[in-house]
């Protein structure tokens, strides 16, 4: 800097500015300036990368195993990692014969071909499995086949139809072809309760097996429905702490703040107690002889007690950026327009709610984005009925180990949760937010 | 410089430590296994003699099914888990895709009897992957207070909710549930699996637990049904029969088993493809599958072993007065009409069952 203004004092290049060493002002600046830029961007650094790594890359990779599913074309070794492609000769026959036509002798010496090697690599389970997430009940055909592939001779067609006659069902087929190509959109059809008939449409699938839509609709609802509950019951809450005087509030922040600092376990389990039917609620109704000991109340292990257990275990979330709003909200507006005639009422709806909206907005965004990912407690307290598709996608997770189903279920929510996001960015706008 | 020597000793000495500590939990395995009465069972009767006569330590694990997490740890390449205690099944299934090891008959010890191993084990016990330790039975348990005159007996008792009102404990899963729903719609038990395995039959199945569906609470982990029968939260609830053999004998709670109806089949030890403690894994399912040590388990519960010659050597319970023979699955009087189950249809169908029975749990 000393350099520059020397430089200039002394006049030496008019018309165009230079440091002392003869660079361009606009350059050295530009130099200084990129060199300022560049340690700003190495202070932030571990933050990207920590974002990257934790965040946008599992993402990705959640959004790629949705389309991608290679069981039919590629077997994993777990012991050793070798990757080897399967059903090599089968995914030729397709090549050379289009969609539709029947299987003649050549494709099931193909299909003979490729069960050979599937039985040498213990790969039929998978491949099976892989088969069976588009049309259910085929696992079987595949391992059943695959003990059976070396004693078989030919005709393969009539060999492969005597262990089972599915082996004649064009839906098989199709299925196969389908699969062969590592990338789908099927996760996702399967994901909203559709599938592909044998011609390749798409249709719905039996009404016995479809459960996904539902599933969304019901998420969706009691989301609302627990939405809608912590507001009704924070806003009174948030008020008395916003207007209280400081030592009554501070132990009323107390009693809100204690259950936000237990673990959830622990609250969902106390809950478990209250509700049961032989718990602490029951009794002290049969005990009170308000109920028979015969009718007690079923509070547990359905809607009813994921709609308590998660209202009030998300009841936090709303009081507080209520509570922050409100406390900013001078009191001197409600006084000037009761003294201009306004009711209580009145001067409540048109004066003190609307400056409460941002408060409730940050509220219902944060308690509704997380009960739509909400899973421990409907797990432990929801039994049948009171499931979201949350748990759904951790039976994919942990149970069926269907990872593209998972994927594309929590795709579907990703995508669900962001429309919303920008209807509420539309409606209210994102800046309305007071989260504090 | 002084910062420097300081940093490096650190690391060096925390590199030490770390290969020191590795030469000791090499001589450690990890067991997975169901938890409660029956972990209890296994950790007096195989756990502990074992550490004492080999020195290597057992880590006890637990999981409601242990065959999931293991699928999900060995597909994923991380494997923590040296021995897992399976459902028969179950290890069919998980030995056709490849995620177990395969294991040689040759291991397993002769009876105590002088018998070849092979032929002591009772018929389809040991095969590629599995070596069975008990014999167990899913059943159904109710609570005696709830039922004092006319009591069930039952299978299609406990499909009554009419004639024998309260709630009822299943496992939220499609096996066994579907045979029992057969069983109690008049179906003979050898014939229910011809029945399954038509789509008719799968209907009708379902169609018989439509009938009880709302008054079912579902569970998961096998140490739950003597909880919500003890709880009150069921009058009756299918379960493990060694899970209600624990609660009535050694807790003396008020529960009748009801062996009518009942679904056995073998359970026992596999060991997962990538074990990290390969060698003392087998050493450990060598040692459990003795004679004695199956014999011993049935001590503390009430699960058949899976050896011929174990039948002879199992005694009294723990408490030193009770007979175990009445209490196990295959007693005579508990075989009249028993179902044993068919582990090569679930091997193949539990995937597309528990589809099915997850979307008809929803609706």
């Amino acid at each position: 800097m000393a350099d520059l203004t020397a430089d200039i004092a002394t006049g030496s290049a008019p018309g165009r500015l230079t440091t002392a060493d003869g660079k361009p002002l606009k350059a050295a600046l530009a130099a200084a300036e990129s060199h300022a830029r560049r340690r700003a961007f190495f202070l932030v650094l571990p933050l990207l990368l920590f974002v990257l790594i934790t965040f946008i890359f599992p993402i990705v990779q959640m959004l790629h195993q949705s389309i991608y599913n290679p069981g039919f074309t590629l077997h994993r070794d777990v012991g050793t990692g070798v990757k080897t492609p399967i059903m090599i000769n089968v995914r030729n026959w397709f090549d050379e014969n289009e969609r539709g036509s029947d299987p003649d002798e050549s494709a099931y010496a193909a299909l003979h071909k490729d069960f050979l090697l599937l039985d040498e690599l213990r790969a039929a389970g998978s491949v099976g499995t892989r088969i069976n997430y588009d049309m259910s009940g085929t696992r079987s055909l595949f391992t059943k086949t695959a003990r059976r592939a070396d004693k078989l001779t030919p005709p393969f067609q009539e060999g492969f139809l005597a262990i089972d006659k599915d082996w004649s069902d064009p839906e098989v087929w199709a299925v196969m072809r389908g699969a062969s190509s590592a990338y789908t959109a099927n996760f996702y059809l399967a994901a909203v309760d559709l599938t592909r008939d044998v011609k390749g449409d798409v249709v719905s699938v039996d009404d016995n097996r479809a459960l996904y839509v539902k599933l969304f609709g019901r998420t969706l609802f009691l989301s609302l429905l627990i939405t809608f509950l912590t507001f009704i019951l924070a806003f009174p809450v948030a008020h008395l702490l916003a207007t209280l005087p400081l030592r009554y509030s501070n132990l009323l922040m107390i009693f809100v703040l204690l259950p936000f600092w237990t673990s959830l376990l622990v609250r969902t389990t106390s809950w478990m107690v209250l509700l049961q039917s032989q718990g602490v609620i029951n009794d002290a109704l049969v005990a009170g002889s308000l109920i028979e000991d015969e009718s007690r109340i079923q509070m547990m292990y359905n809607q009813t007690g994921t709609v308590i257990a998660m209202t009030h275990i998300l009841l936090p979330f709303m009081i507080l950026p209520l509570y922050s709003v409100m406390r900013t909200i001078k009191p001197v507006y409600v006084r000037a327009a009761r003294s201009l005639g306004a009711t209580s009422w009145t001067a409540f709806r048109r004066i003190y709610f609307p400056q409460t909206v941002p408060g409730i907005g940050a509220g219902a965004l944060l308690v509704f984005i997380l009960a739509v990912g909400y899973y421990i407690t409907p797990a432990l307290v929801g039994g049948a009925d009171g499931q979201l598709i949350s748990n759904l996608i951790a039976f994919h997770m942990t149970n069926s180990l269907n990872w593209s189903l998972a994927a594309a279920l929590a795709s579907l929510l990703l995508v669900g949760i962001l429309i919303l996001y920008w209807l509420y960015d539309r409606l209210i706008g994102i800046d309305n937010l007071k989260l504090g | 410089m002084k910062t420097r020597s300081i940093l490096l000793a650190t690391v060096f000495g925390t590199a030490a430590t770390m290969a020191f500590a590795d030469a000791h939990t090499a001589k450690e395995i990890t067991v997975m296994s169901w938890g409660g009465a029956y972990s209890k069972s296994q950790l007096e009767a195989y756990e502990k003699p074992f550490a004492e006569k080999t020195g290597i330590k057992v880590n006890s694990v637990v999981a409601d099914n242990p065959a999931t997490p293991i699928k999900a740890q060995v597909e994923a390449g991380n494997v923590t888990i040296d021995v897992v205690d399976v459902e028969y099944a179950d290890a069919l299934r998980l030995c056709d895709d490849g995620l177990l090891e395969i294991l040689d008959p040759a291991i397993l010890a002769d009876g105590a009897d002088g018998s070849a191993a092979m032929d002591d084990f009772l018929p389809g016990a040991v095969t590629d992957c599995f070596v069975a330790t008990i014999v167990f039975s899913t059943m159904y348990a109710f609570d005696e207070t709830k039922f004092p005159e006319n009591p069930p007996s039952k299978i299609e008792d406990f499909f009554d909710v009419a004639g024998f009102p309260g709630k009822r404990g299943m496992r939220k899963t499609a096996k066994v549930n579907l045979e029992m729903a057969l069983m109690a719609d008049g179906v003979a038990p050898d014939e229910v699996y011809d029945i399954l395995e038509t789509d008719e039959g799968v209907d009708r199945a379902f169609a018989k637990l439509e009938t009880i569906k709302n008054d079912v609470v579902w569970w998961e982990a096998g140490a739950q049904p003597p909880q919500l029968l003890a709880d009150g939260e069921v009058a009756m609830t299918t379960a493990y029969n060694g899970r209600i053999f624990g609660a009535t004998v050694s807790e003396g709670k008020p529960f009748k088993s009801i062996f009518d109806g009942q679904v056995y089949e073998y359970d026992g030890y596999a060991i997962p493809k990538g074990a990290p403690n390969l060698e003392a894994a087998l050493e450990f399912v060598t040692f459990s599958t003795q004679t004695q040590q199956l014999a011993d388990q049935a001590k503390y519960i009430s699960y058949g072993p899976a050896r011929k010659s174990s039948g002879p050597l199992v005694g009294l319970f723990e408490d030193g007065k009770t007979e175990m023979g009445p209490f196990m699955p295959t007693a005579e009087a508990n075989l009249v009409k028993a179902l044993p189950s068919n582990t090569e249809f679930w091997a193949d169908r539990n995937t597309d069952l528990n589809e099915r029975f997850n979307a008809w749990l929803a609706q």
